[in-house]
């Protein structure tokens, strides 16, 4: 300011030049909506674009990690019943426990799921949450979990595509988990009905295998959520090898990292 | 503000441009790497989950 002062005085004193308020406003307000515009850029497409390949890495890796670096088999489409299937303990708080593979989200799509949905440790970093007392992939009940679908990578971004019939595939440290979408659902914030083990039908006793996955609605917006469910089809125990349908994705996770 | 900029810089036109330039640069990464992703979570707290 001091240097800018000196300057001026000094040029002043061979051509009269005013600096005005307005003329100093003015410039501070263009340079603000200049960093605005430049906000929305980076949040919609850079930082977008940049999380989204983060969290999948992220899940290569963690795939990758359970493989122990073996190749990944594939299971044969005939097979005999893998039973009743396995259910893991409950992970701790942020801990990442399972990946989820959709392949109507695309050929290479698999982002990490972890533990709670707090925005701070798991939405905003992680990728997926899974709701803390809703039951575990496999488990007789309703595994429910909850994603971005505008920012943070918007893993959900594409759940109003699912059709009946799709796979939704689960993966932890035990296998895959197929699940197969269902119908979708509009609900309030508070709508916390989707979450119970029959969704909808508070202290109903569960006989089903559900999923449930909830998100934003509108895009952009935060007014509605938007809930896919999926229900329980079979499982691939991981001695047993992937499901080939996202033979790709499996095998492509033991070069990744 | 802009103009005393422009004038306190050293050099001939084309000098005077490629500061400008580099400087401008180096804002927009400052921007893209710290301020952004720390401003995100206040101005966006989007929020996709139901809760009571």
């Amino acid at each position: 300011m001091v240097l800018e002062d000196t300057r001026r005085t000094r040029r002043d004193a061979k051509s009269p030049r005013r600096v005005s308020i307005i003329g100093i406003l003015g410039e501070v307000l263009i340079t603000v909506g200049v960093i605005v515009l430049l906000f929305l850029v980076w949040q919609t497409w850079i930082n977008n674009i940049v999380v989204s390949n983060s969290q999948r890495d992220d899940a290569l890796e963690q795939s990758q990690e359970w493989n122990k670096g073996e190749a990944v088999k594939l299971a044969p489409d005939e097979r005999a019943d893998p039973g009743v299937p396995v259910v893991s303990e409950a992970p701790a708080e942020a801990e990442v426990f399972g990946t989820l593979i959709v392949p109507r989200f695309g050929a290479d799509y698999t982002r990490p799921i972890a533990e709670s949905v707090s925005l701070e440790r798991v939405l905003n970093t992680r990728g997926v949450g899974h709701y803390t007392g809703t039951q575990m992939p496999g488990e007789v009940g309703n595994f429910a979990v909850a994603a971005h679908r505008t920012g943070w990578g918007d893993p959900f971004i594409d759940i109003n595509k699912l059709q009946l019939g799709d796979s939704v595939y689960v993966e932890t440290e035990a296998g895959w988990y197929r699940y197969v979408f269902r119908s979708l659902e509009y609900v309030s914030a508070a709508g916390i009905g989707v979450l119970d083990p029959v969704p909808q039908f508070d202290g109903a006793i569960a006989s089903d295998r559900l999923m449930t996955l909830t998100s934003c609605n509108p895009l952009y917006s935060v007014s509605e959520r938007l809930i896919a469910y999926a229900v329980f089809d079979t499982w691939y125990p991981r001695s047993e090898g992937a499901p080939s349908e996202i033979a790709a994705l499996a095998q492509n996770s033991e070069g990744a990292g | 503000m802009y103009a005393s900029l422009w004038r306190v810089l050293p050099g001939p036109f084309f000098v005077r441009l490629l500061i400008v330039l580099a400087l401008a640069a180096a804002i927009v990464a400052a921007l893209f790497l710290w301020v952004f992703p720390w401003a995100l979570p206040l101005v966006t707290p989007l929020d996709s989950t139901v809760h009571e």
